[in-house]
Protein backbone atom coordinates (compact mmCIF):
# COMPACT_ATOMS: atom_id res chain seq x y z
CA UNK A 1 0.00 0.00 0.00
CA UNK A 2 1.48 3.36 -0.98
CA UNK A 3 1.66 5.90 1.80
CA UNK A 4 1.86 9.34 0.21
CA UNK A 5 2.72 12.30 2.39
CA UNK A 6 2.99 15.93 1.42
CA UNK A 7 6.61 17.05 1.71
CA UNK A 8 6.53 20.66 0.52
CA UNK A 9 5.34 23.09 -2.13
CA UNK A 10 6.99 22.64 -5.48
CA UNK A 11 8.40 26.17 -5.20
CA UNK A 12 9.99 25.49 -1.82
CA UNK A 13 12.91 23.86 -3.62
CA UNK A 14 14.95 25.83 -6.10
CA UNK A 15 16.07 24.11 -9.29
CA UNK A 16 19.30 22.13 -8.69
CA UNK A 17 18.79 22.29 -4.95
CA UNK A 18 17.65 20.25 -1.98
CA UNK A 19 15.65 20.81 1.19
CA UNK A 20 15.14 18.82 4.34
CA UNK A 21 11.79 17.29 5.22
CA UNK A 22 11.13 15.79 8.63
CA UNK A 23 8.19 13.48 9.15
CA UNK A 24 7.19 11.18 11.96
CA UNK A 25 10.63 11.16 13.57
CA UNK A 26 12.38 10.52 10.28
CA UNK A 27 14.29 12.89 8.05
CA UNK A 28 14.32 13.04 4.26
CA UNK A 29 15.90 15.10 1.52
CA UNK A 30 13.78 16.44 -1.35
CA UNK A 31 15.63 17.36 -4.54
CA UNK A 32 14.70 19.38 -7.58
CA UNK A 33 16.89 18.43 -10.53
CA UNK A 34 18.02 20.94 -13.17
CA UNK A 35 15.31 19.50 -15.47
CA UNK A 36 12.67 20.31 -12.82
CA UNK A 37 12.01 16.72 -11.86
CA UNK A 38 11.71 16.02 -8.13
CA UNK A 39 13.34 13.22 -6.17
CA UNK A 40 13.46 12.09 -2.55
CA UNK A 41 15.99 10.12 -0.52
CA UNK A 42 16.54 9.38 3.12
CA UNK A 43 17.90 12.54 4.75
CA UNK A 44 21.09 11.34 6.41
CA UNK A 45 24.35 10.40 4.75
CA UNK A 46 25.13 6.69 5.00
CA UNK A 47 28.69 7.50 6.11
CA UNK A 48 28.32 9.45 9.34
CA UNK A 49 24.76 10.70 9.32
CA UNK A 50 25.19 14.28 8.18
CA UNK A 51 22.05 16.00 6.88
CA UNK A 52 22.33 15.81 3.11
CA UNK A 53 20.07 18.84 2.72
CA UNK A 54 23.04 20.92 3.96
CA UNK A 55 25.08 19.65 1.03
CA UNK A 56 25.43 20.88 -2.52
CA UNK A 57 23.45 19.59 -5.50
CA UNK A 58 25.45 19.44 -8.71
CA UNK A 59 23.41 18.18 -11.61
CA UNK A 60 22.15 14.79 -10.37
CA UNK A 61 24.66 14.47 -7.58
CA UNK A 62 24.26 15.43 -3.95
CA UNK A 63 27.55 15.99 -2.16
CA UNK A 64 27.56 15.43 1.58
CA UNK A 65 28.50 18.53 3.61
CA UNK A 66 30.74 16.59 5.96
CA UNK A 67 33.32 14.63 4.02
CA UNK A 68 32.19 15.19 0.46
CA UNK A 69 30.71 11.73 -0.09
CA UNK A 70 28.59 11.74 -3.27
CA UNK A 71 25.34 10.07 -4.26
CA UNK A 72 23.21 10.08 -7.37
CA UNK A 73 19.97 11.21 -5.77
CA UNK A 74 17.85 9.72 -8.57
CA UNK A 75 18.93 6.18 -7.70
CA UNK A 76 20.59 6.66 -4.32
CA UNK A 77 23.77 5.12 -5.70
CA UNK A 78 26.90 5.92 -3.69
CA UNK A 79 29.60 7.29 -6.00
CA UNK A 80 32.68 5.98 -4.22
CA UNK A 81 34.83 6.60 -1.13
CA UNK A 82 34.14 7.67 1.53
CA UNK A 83 30.57 6.51 0.95
CA UNK A 84 29.90 2.92 -0.04
CA UNK A 85 26.32 2.32 1.15
CA UNK A 86 23.55 3.52 -1.17
CA UNK A 87 20.82 5.89 -0.05
CA UNK A 88 17.24 4.74 0.11
CA UNK A 89 15.07 6.55 -2.39
CA UNK A 90 11.32 7.21 -2.35
CA UNK A 91 8.81 7.65 -5.17
CA UNK A 92 7.76 11.24 -5.75
CA UNK A 93 4.74 12.78 -7.48
CA UNK A 94 3.47 16.31 -7.94
CA UNK A 95 -0.13 17.04 -7.02
CA UNK A 96 -1.69 20.48 -7.12
CA UNK A 97 1.66 22.19 -6.70
CA UNK A 98 2.69 19.95 -3.83
CA UNK A 99 5.57 17.50 -3.75
CA UNK A 100 4.31 14.16 -2.44
CA UNK A 101 6.54 11.28 -1.41
CA UNK A 102 5.60 7.66 -0.90
CA UNK A 103 6.95 6.32 2.38
CA UNK A 104 5.47 2.86 2.03
CA UNK B 1 50.77 -4.01 -7.63
CA UNK B 2 52.13 -3.45 -4.14
CA UNK B 3 51.10 -0.74 -1.68
CA UNK B 4 53.14 0.13 1.41
CA UNK B 5 51.19 1.79 4.23
CA UNK B 6 47.61 0.81 5.04
CA UNK B 7 46.15 4.20 5.95
CA UNK B 8 43.80 6.53 4.10
CA UNK B 9 45.78 6.58 0.84
CA UNK B 10 46.75 2.92 1.05
CA UNK B 11 43.11 1.93 1.52
CA UNK B 12 41.91 3.94 -1.45
CA UNK B 13 44.47 2.62 -3.94
CA UNK B 14 43.14 -0.96 -4.28
CA UNK B 15 39.64 0.35 -4.88
CA UNK B 16 40.88 2.59 -7.67
CA UNK B 17 43.10 -0.13 -9.15
CA UNK B 18 40.08 -2.43 -9.44
CA UNK B 19 37.86 0.38 -10.74
CA UNK B 20 40.36 0.91 -13.53
CA UNK B 21 40.34 -2.70 -14.53
CA UNK B 22 43.38 -4.19 -12.80
CA UNK B 23 42.75 -7.93 -12.50
CA UNK B 24 46.14 -9.03 -11.19
CA UNK B 25 47.53 -9.31 -7.72
CA UNK B 26 47.33 -6.49 -5.16
CA UNK B 27 49.35 -6.67 -1.94
CA UNK B 28 48.80 -4.13 0.83
CA UNK B 29 51.54 -3.94 3.50
CA UNK B 30 50.74 -2.26 6.81
CA UNK B 31 52.83 -1.75 9.90
CA UNK B 32 49.81 -1.58 12.21
CA UNK B 33 47.95 -4.65 13.45
CA UNK B 34 44.62 -3.37 12.12
CA UNK B 35 43.11 -3.25 8.67
CA UNK B 36 43.02 0.34 7.34
CA UNK B 37 40.86 2.59 9.51
CA UNK B 38 39.95 6.25 9.58
CA UNK B 39 42.09 8.69 11.60
CA UNK B 40 39.93 11.84 11.88
CA UNK B 41 37.55 10.30 14.46
CA UNK B 42 40.51 9.47 16.73
CA UNK B 43 40.65 12.99 18.14
CA UNK B 44 36.90 13.54 17.96
CA UNK B 45 34.16 10.89 18.28
CA UNK B 46 36.51 8.17 19.53
CA UNK B 47 37.61 10.41 22.41
CA UNK B 48 34.15 11.48 23.51
CA UNK B 49 32.40 8.12 22.99
CA UNK B 50 30.64 6.81 26.07
CA UNK B 51 31.83 3.26 25.43
CA UNK B 52 35.31 2.26 24.39
CA UNK B 53 35.31 3.01 20.66
CA UNK B 54 35.92 0.59 17.82
CA UNK B 55 37.99 1.59 14.80
CA UNK B 56 36.08 2.93 11.80
CA UNK B 57 37.44 0.67 9.09
CA UNK B 58 38.12 1.97 5.59
CA UNK B 59 38.61 -1.58 4.33
CA UNK B 60 37.30 -4.40 6.47
CA UNK B 61 37.90 -8.11 5.90
CA UNK B 62 34.87 -8.39 3.69
CA UNK B 63 35.95 -5.54 1.41
CA UNK B 64 39.55 -6.75 1.31
CA UNK B 65 38.23 -10.08 0.17
CA UNK B 66 35.81 -8.59 -2.36
CA UNK B 67 38.69 -6.55 -3.82
CA UNK B 68 40.93 -9.62 -3.73
CA UNK B 69 43.65 -7.79 -1.80
CA UNK B 70 46.39 -9.69 0.04
CA UNK B 71 46.72 -7.70 3.24
CA UNK B 72 49.86 -8.18 5.33
CA UNK B 73 49.43 -6.63 8.78
CA UNK B 74 52.13 -6.02 11.40
CA UNK B 75 54.69 -5.69 8.62
CA UNK B 76 57.15 -2.83 8.31
CA UNK B 77 58.77 -2.33 4.94
CA UNK B 78 62.42 -1.50 5.60
CA UNK B 79 63.89 -1.36 2.11
CA UNK B 80 63.04 -1.40 -1.56
CA UNK B 81 65.38 -3.40 -3.75
CA UNK B 82 64.81 -1.33 -6.86
CA UNK B 83 67.13 -3.38 -9.05
CA UNK B 84 65.22 -6.59 -8.29
CA UNK B 85 61.91 -4.75 -7.85
CA UNK B 86 61.20 -6.24 -4.44
CA UNK B 87 59.98 -4.74 -1.20
CA UNK B 88 61.94 -5.98 1.82
CA UNK B 89 60.06 -6.42 5.09
CA UNK B 90 61.58 -6.20 8.56
CA UNK B 91 61.33 -9.98 8.99
CA UNK B 92 63.28 -10.53 5.76
CA UNK B 93 60.32 -11.42 3.53
CA UNK B 94 60.62 -10.07 -0.02
CA UNK B 95 57.54 -9.03 -1.98
CA UNK B 96 58.02 -8.57 -5.73
CA UNK B 97 56.31 -5.63 -7.44
CA UNK B 98 55.60 -4.43 -10.92
CA UNK B 99 54.51 -1.00 -9.73
CA UNK B 100 54.74 0.21 -6.16
CA UNK B 101 52.81 2.83 -4.19
CA UNK B 102 54.34 4.31 -1.04
CA UNK B 103 51.64 5.62 1.30
CA UNK B 104 53.46 5.70 4.61
CA UNK B 105 51.77 8.85 5.88
CA UNK B 106 53.24 11.00 8.61
CA UNK B 107 54.39 10.42 12.17
CA UNK B 108 53.66 12.58 15.18
CA UNK B 109 56.66 14.73 16.08
CA UNK B 110 58.24 14.00 19.43
CA UNK B 111 59.00 16.66 21.97
CA UNK B 112 62.65 17.14 22.76
CA UNK B 113 62.80 18.32 26.35
CA UNK B 114 63.29 16.82 29.79
CA UNK B 115 60.35 14.61 30.75
CA UNK B 116 59.13 14.27 27.15
CA UNK B 117 58.65 10.52 27.64
CA UNK B 118 55.65 11.34 29.85
CA UNK B 119 53.83 13.03 26.98
CA UNK B 120 51.15 11.04 25.18
CA UNK B 121 50.76 11.47 21.44
CA UNK B 122 48.10 10.72 18.88
CA UNK B 123 48.44 9.23 15.45
CA UNK B 124 47.02 5.71 15.65
CA UNK B 125 44.00 3.94 17.05
CA UNK B 126 45.72 2.44 20.09
CA UNK B 127 47.05 5.83 21.14
CA UNK B 128 43.51 7.16 20.89
CA UNK B 129 42.19 4.41 23.16
CA UNK B 130 44.97 5.18 25.64
CA UNK B 131 44.23 8.91 25.51
CA UNK B 132 40.53 8.38 26.06
CA UNK B 133 41.27 6.29 29.13
CA UNK B 134 43.79 8.83 30.41
CA UNK B 135 41.43 11.77 29.99
CA UNK B 136 39.05 10.61 32.71
CA UNK B 137 36.56 13.15 34.08
CA UNK B 138 38.13 15.56 36.56
CA UNK B 139 41.73 15.00 35.49
CA UNK B 140 44.03 17.91 34.75
CA UNK B 141 45.32 17.71 31.20
CA UNK B 142 48.05 19.87 29.66
CA UNK B 143 48.23 19.85 25.88
CA UNK B 144 51.44 21.10 24.33
CA UNK B 145 50.69 22.53 20.89
CA UNK B 146 47.73 24.61 19.74
CA UNK B 147 47.35 23.09 16.29
CA UNK B 148 44.43 21.04 15.01
CA UNK B 149 45.15 17.82 16.87
CA UNK B 150 45.91 19.63 20.13
CA UNK B 151 42.74 21.70 19.92
CA UNK B 152 40.48 18.83 18.88
CA UNK B 153 41.85 16.87 21.83
CA UNK B 154 41.32 19.89 24.08
CA UNK B 155 37.68 20.05 22.97
CA UNK B 156 37.21 16.31 23.47
CA UNK B 157 38.96 16.23 26.85
CA UNK B 158 36.99 19.19 28.15
CA UNK B 159 33.77 17.56 26.93
CA UNK B 160 34.83 14.54 28.96
CA UNK B 161 35.09 16.73 32.02
CA UNK B 162 38.84 17.28 32.20
CA UNK B 163 40.50 20.52 33.27
CA UNK B 164 42.41 21.42 30.14
CA UNK B 165 45.28 23.82 29.49
CA UNK B 166 46.68 24.29 25.99
CA UNK B 167 50.22 25.65 25.71
CA UNK B 168 51.22 27.16 22.36
CA UNK B 169 54.64 28.71 21.69
CA UNK B 170 53.37 30.88 18.82
CA UNK B 171 51.62 34.19 19.55
CA UNK B 172 48.25 32.59 18.84
CA UNK B 173 46.69 29.19 18.23
CA UNK B 174 46.49 27.78 14.68
CA UNK B 175 49.17 30.07 13.29
CA UNK B 176 49.69 27.81 10.32
CA UNK B 177 47.03 28.06 7.65
CA UNK B 178 44.20 29.53 9.74
CA UNK B 179 43.25 33.19 9.67
CA UNK B 180 43.21 35.28 12.78
CA UNK B 181 39.44 35.78 12.77
CA UNK B 182 38.75 32.05 12.55
CA UNK B 183 41.36 31.28 15.20
CA UNK B 184 39.78 33.90 17.46
CA UNK B 185 36.36 32.27 17.12
CA UNK B 186 37.83 28.88 18.01
CA UNK B 187 39.77 30.32 20.95
CA UNK B 188 36.63 31.96 22.32
CA UNK B 189 34.74 28.68 22.13
CA UNK B 190 37.47 26.86 24.02
CA UNK B 191 37.56 29.55 26.67
CA UNK B 192 33.78 29.35 27.05
CA UNK B 193 34.23 25.64 27.74
CA UNK B 194 36.73 26.45 30.47
CA UNK B 195 39.86 25.52 28.54
CA UNK B 196 42.83 27.71 29.41
CA UNK B 197 44.80 28.80 26.34
CA UNK B 198 48.35 29.97 26.99
CA UNK B 199 50.04 31.40 23.90
CA UNK B 200 53.46 32.82 23.15
CA UNK B 201 55.11 30.69 25.81
CA UNK B 202 57.41 27.71 25.58
CA UNK B 203 57.75 24.61 27.73
CA UNK B 204 60.91 24.09 29.77
CA UNK B 205 60.35 20.57 31.05
CA UNK B 206 57.72 18.07 32.07
CA UNK B 207 57.69 16.91 35.69
CA UNK B 208 55.80 14.08 37.35
CA UNK B 209 52.72 16.21 38.06
CA UNK B 210 53.20 19.40 36.08
CA UNK B 211 54.45 21.15 32.98
CA UNK B 212 57.02 23.86 33.69
CA UNK B 213 56.87 26.83 31.31
CA UNK B 214 59.87 28.83 30.10
CA UNK B 215 58.96 31.68 32.49
CA UNK B 216 59.04 29.26 35.42
CA UNK B 217 55.28 28.88 35.87
CA UNK B 218 54.10 25.39 36.79
CA UNK B 219 50.93 24.08 35.16
CA UNK B 220 49.60 21.14 37.21
CA UNK B 221 48.98 18.22 34.87
CA UNK B 222 48.12 14.62 35.63
CA UNK B 223 48.11 13.97 31.90
CA UNK B 224 50.42 15.61 29.35
CA UNK B 225 49.73 15.40 25.62
CA UNK B 226 52.04 16.57 22.84
CA UNK B 227 50.37 17.73 19.63
CA UNK B 228 53.23 19.46 17.89
CA UNK B 229 52.66 18.37 14.34
CA UNK B 230 53.67 15.51 12.14
CA UNK B 231 56.63 14.76 9.91
CA UNK B 232 56.39 12.77 6.68
CA UNK B 233 57.35 9.10 7.12
CA UNK B 234 60.26 8.91 4.70
CA UNK B 235 62.68 6.47 6.34
CA UNK B 236 61.88 3.78 3.79
CA UNK B 237 62.09 6.12 0.79
CA UNK B 238 65.34 7.51 2.08
CA UNK B 239 66.83 4.05 2.60
CA UNK B 240 65.89 3.17 -0.97
CA UNK B 241 67.50 6.29 -2.40
CA UNK B 242 64.35 8.02 -3.68
CA UNK B 243 64.50 11.80 -4.08
CA UNK B 244 63.11 13.70 -1.09
CA UNK B 245 61.91 17.28 -0.83
CA UNK B 246 59.71 17.93 2.20
CA UNK B 247 58.57 14.32 1.95
CA UNK B 248 58.95 11.96 -0.97
CA UNK B 249 59.34 14.12 -4.07
CA UNK B 250 56.70 13.31 -6.69
CA UNK B 251 55.84 14.81 -10.05
CA UNK B 252 52.36 16.01 -11.06
CA UNK B 253 51.35 12.41 -11.74
CA UNK B 254 52.39 11.32 -8.21
CA UNK B 255 55.43 9.44 -9.56
CA UNK B 256 58.62 9.43 -7.50
CA UNK B 257 62.15 9.70 -8.90
CA UNK B 258 61.82 5.97 -9.77
CA UNK B 259 59.35 5.55 -12.66
CA UNK B 260 57.94 2.33 -11.18
CA UNK B 261 57.29 3.84 -7.76
CA UNK B 262 54.50 6.25 -6.87
CA UNK B 263 53.60 7.97 -3.61
CA UNK B 264 50.42 9.46 -2.17
CA UNK B 265 49.16 11.14 0.96
CA UNK B 266 50.89 12.80 3.89
CA UNK B 267 54.29 11.28 3.02
CA UNK B 268 54.84 13.10 -0.27
CA UNK B 269 55.16 16.49 -1.91
CA UNK B 270 54.22 17.34 -5.50
CA UNK B 271 54.00 20.39 -7.79
CA UNK B 272 50.44 21.69 -7.71
CA UNK B 273 49.14 22.81 -11.08
CA UNK B 274 46.65 25.18 -9.56
CA UNK B 275 49.36 27.10 -7.72
CA UNK B 276 51.84 27.61 -10.54
CA UNK B 277 53.47 24.24 -10.04
CA UNK B 278 54.58 25.13 -6.54
CA UNK B 279 55.64 22.10 -4.50
CA UNK B 280 53.18 21.34 -1.73
CA UNK B 281 52.82 18.63 0.87
CA UNK B 282 49.29 18.32 2.19
CA UNK B 283 48.32 16.64 5.40
CA UNK B 284 44.68 16.17 4.71
CA UNK B 285 42.27 13.33 4.50
CA UNK B 286 40.61 14.08 1.17
CA UNK B 287 43.91 14.80 -0.58
CA UNK B 288 45.30 11.47 0.62
CA UNK B 289 42.34 9.68 -0.90
CA UNK B 290 42.39 11.64 -4.16
CA UNK B 291 46.15 11.37 -4.62
CA UNK B 292 45.92 7.61 -4.18
CA UNK B 293 43.23 7.46 -6.87
CA UNK B 294 45.42 9.45 -9.26
CA UNK B 295 48.50 7.34 -8.46
CA UNK B 296 46.55 4.09 -8.97
CA UNK B 297 45.34 5.17 -12.38
CA UNK B 298 48.87 6.13 -13.40
CA UNK B 299 50.31 2.87 -12.07
CA UNK B 300 48.14 1.26 -14.74
CA UNK B 301 49.60 3.47 -17.46
CA UNK B 302 47.44 6.56 -17.10
CA UNK B 303 48.66 10.15 -17.14
CA UNK B 304 46.31 11.89 -14.77
CA UNK B 305 47.54 14.86 -12.79
CA UNK B 306 46.57 15.72 -9.25
CA UNK B 307 45.03 19.17 -9.44
CA UNK B 308 42.31 19.01 -6.76
CA UNK B 309 41.88 22.07 -4.57
CA UNK B 310 43.27 21.36 -1.08
CA UNK B 311 40.46 20.95 1.44
CA UNK B 312 40.52 20.34 5.15
CA UNK B 313 38.02 20.31 7.98
CA UNK B 314 38.16 20.25 11.75
CA UNK B 315 35.38 19.68 14.28
CA UNK B 316 35.61 21.15 17.76
CA UNK B 317 32.54 21.14 20.01
CA UNK B 318 29.60 22.01 17.73
CA UNK B 319 31.87 24.11 15.51
CA UNK B 320 32.94 22.98 12.07
CA UNK B 321 35.83 24.65 10.32
CA UNK B 322 36.56 24.12 6.66
CA UNK B 323 39.39 25.49 4.58
CA UNK B 324 39.56 25.26 0.81
CA UNK B 325 42.58 26.30 -1.22
CA UNK B 326 45.55 28.10 0.28
CA UNK B 327 44.37 31.10 2.32
CA UNK B 328 47.95 32.22 2.96
CA UNK B 329 48.38 32.88 -0.78
CA UNK B 330 45.85 35.69 -0.58
CA UNK B 331 46.91 39.33 -0.40
CA UNK B 332 43.44 40.65 0.29
CA UNK B 333 40.34 39.17 1.79
CA UNK B 334 36.68 39.83 2.42
CA UNK B 335 34.22 38.25 4.82
CA UNK B 336 30.73 36.92 4.22
CA UNK B 337 28.70 36.96 7.42
CA UNK B 338 26.21 34.11 7.62
CA UNK B 339 23.33 32.93 9.75
CA UNK B 340 23.93 31.94 13.35
CA UNK B 341 27.33 33.67 13.67
CA UNK B 342 28.93 31.63 10.93
CA UNK B 343 31.23 33.33 8.45
CA UNK B 344 33.50 32.65 5.50
CA UNK B 345 36.59 34.62 4.62
CA UNK B 346 37.59 34.69 0.97
CA UNK B 347 41.22 35.17 0.07
CA UNK B 348 42.25 36.71 -3.25
CA UNK B 349 45.66 37.04 -4.85
CA UNK B 350 47.15 40.21 -6.41
CA UNK B 351 45.23 39.62 -9.63
CA UNK B 352 41.90 39.22 -7.89
CA UNK B 353 41.83 35.46 -8.30
CA UNK B 354 40.17 33.50 -5.51
CA UNK B 355 42.87 31.30 -3.94
CA UNK B 356 41.37 30.25 -0.63
CA UNK B 357 38.33 30.28 1.62
CA UNK B 358 38.15 29.74 5.37
CA UNK B 359 34.82 29.17 7.03
CA UNK B 360 33.56 28.43 10.49
CA UNK B 361 30.10 27.82 11.86
CA UNK B 362 27.93 25.40 13.78
CA UNK B 363 27.17 22.04 12.25
CA UNK B 364 27.09 22.19 8.48
CA UNK B 365 26.46 25.93 8.26
CA UNK B 366 29.33 26.77 5.95
CA UNK B 367 29.75 23.48 4.07
CA UNK B 368 27.81 24.31 0.96
CA UNK B 369 29.37 27.70 0.40
CA UNK B 370 32.86 26.36 1.04
CA UNK B 371 32.17 23.78 -1.65
CA UNK B 372 31.10 26.50 -4.06
CA UNK B 373 34.21 28.48 -3.12
CA UNK B 374 36.27 25.41 -3.90
CA UNK B 375 34.68 25.23 -7.34
CA UNK B 376 35.43 28.93 -7.90
CA UNK B 377 39.05 28.36 -6.85
CA UNK B 378 39.35 25.39 -9.19
CA UNK B 379 38.13 27.55 -12.07
CA UNK B 380 40.62 30.29 -11.29
CA UNK B 381 37.66 32.67 -10.98
CA UNK B 382 38.04 36.35 -10.16
CA UNK B 383 34.78 37.03 -8.40
CA UNK B 384 33.63 40.48 -7.37
CA UNK B 385 34.59 41.07 -3.76
CA UNK B 386 31.37 42.88 -2.92
CA UNK B 387 29.40 39.89 -4.20
CA UNK B 388 31.51 37.46 -2.17
CA UNK B 389 30.96 39.48 0.97
CA UNK B 390 27.20 39.82 0.49
CA UNK B 391 25.26 37.03 2.20
CA UNK B 392 22.33 37.41 -0.18
CA UNK B 393 24.34 36.88 -3.35
CA UNK B 394 24.28 33.16 -4.16
CA UNK B 395 27.82 31.92 -4.74
CA UNK B 396 26.50 29.49 -7.30
CA UNK B 397 25.63 32.45 -9.50
CA UNK B 398 29.29 33.54 -9.51
CA UNK B 399 30.28 30.21 -11.03
CA UNK B 400 28.39 30.73 -14.24
C1 LIG C 1 43.99 12.32 15.09
C2 LIG C 1 43.92 12.79 13.68
C3 LIG C 1 42.84 13.58 13.27
C4 LIG C 1 42.75 14.04 11.95
N1 LIG C 1 41.68 14.81 11.59
C5 LIG C 1 41.59 15.27 10.32
C6 LIG C 1 40.49 16.08 9.93
O1 LIG C 1 39.60 16.40 10.72
N2 LIG C 1 40.43 16.51 8.65
C7 LIG C 1 41.39 16.19 7.72
O2 LIG C 1 41.29 16.61 6.55
N3 LIG C 1 42.45 15.41 8.07
C8 LIG C 1 42.57 14.96 9.35
N4 LIG C 1 43.64 14.18 9.71
C9 LIG C 1 44.66 13.88 8.69
C10 LIG C 1 44.35 12.64 7.90
O3 LIG C 1 43.93 11.60 8.73
C11 LIG C 1 45.58 12.26 7.13
O4 LIG C 1 45.85 13.28 6.20
C12 LIG C 1 45.46 10.93 6.40
O5 LIG C 1 45.28 9.88 7.30
C13 LIG C 1 46.70 10.69 5.56
O6 LIG C 1 46.62 9.45 4.95
P1 LIG C 1 47.93 8.64 4.56
O7 LIG C 1 47.45 7.39 3.93
O8 LIG C 1 48.85 9.53 3.81
O9 LIG C 1 48.66 8.33 5.93
P2 LIG C 1 48.16 7.50 7.20
O10 LIG C 1 46.68 7.49 7.27
O11 LIG C 1 48.94 8.04 8.33
O12 LIG C 1 48.64 6.01 6.90
C14 LIG C 1 49.98 5.64 6.79
C15 LIG C 1 50.13 4.21 7.26
O13 LIG C 1 51.38 3.70 6.83
C16 LIG C 1 51.96 2.93 7.87
N5 LIG C 1 53.40 2.87 7.63
C17 LIG C 1 54.32 3.86 7.76
N6 LIG C 1 55.55 3.42 7.43
C18 LIG C 1 55.41 2.13 7.06
C19 LIG C 1 56.33 1.13 6.61
N7 LIG C 1 57.63 1.40 6.42
N8 LIG C 1 55.85 -0.11 6.34
C20 LIG C 1 54.53 -0.41 6.49
N9 LIG C 1 53.62 0.50 6.90
C21 LIG C 1 54.06 1.75 7.19
C22 LIG C 1 51.55 3.68 9.11
O14 LIG C 1 51.65 2.85 10.24
C23 LIG C 1 50.11 4.05 8.77
O15 LIG C 1 49.22 3.03 9.13
C24 LIG C 1 43.76 13.71 11.02
C25 LIG C 1 44.85 12.93 11.43
C26 LIG C 1 44.94 12.47 12.74
C27 LIG C 1 46.12 11.64 13.15
S1 LIG D 1 29.02 11.94 6.65
FE1 LIG D 1 28.65 12.05 4.54
S2 LIG D 1 30.56 11.68 3.66
FE2 LIG D 1 30.93 11.44 5.79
Amino acid sequence: MPHWVEACDRDDVEPEDVIRFDHDGRTFAIYRAPDDRYYATEGLCTHEEAHLADGLVMDHIIECPKHNGRFDYRTGAAQGAPVCINLKTYPVKLEAGKVMIDLA
Amino acid sequence: MVIIGAGKAGARAPISLREHGWKGRITLIGEEPLAPYDRPPLSKAAMTAAEEPAPVFLLDDELLQALDVTFIANATATDIDRAEKEVVLADGRRIPYQKLLIATGARARRLALPGAERALMLRDFHESVALRAACAPGRSVAIIGGGFIGLELAASASQRGCKVTVIEAQPRILMRGVTEAVARRIAARHEAAGVVLLTGIGVERIEADAVVLSDGRRIPAEIVIAGIGAAPAVALAEASGLALDNGIACDVEMRTSDPDIYAAGDCCSFPHGLYGGRRLRLEAWRSAQDQAAVAAENMLGGHRQFTAVPWFWSDQYELNLQIAGLPSDGVSSCTRPMKDDAFIEFHLDGEGRLVGASGIGRGNAIARDIKLAEMLIAKGARPDQAALAHPDVALRGLLK
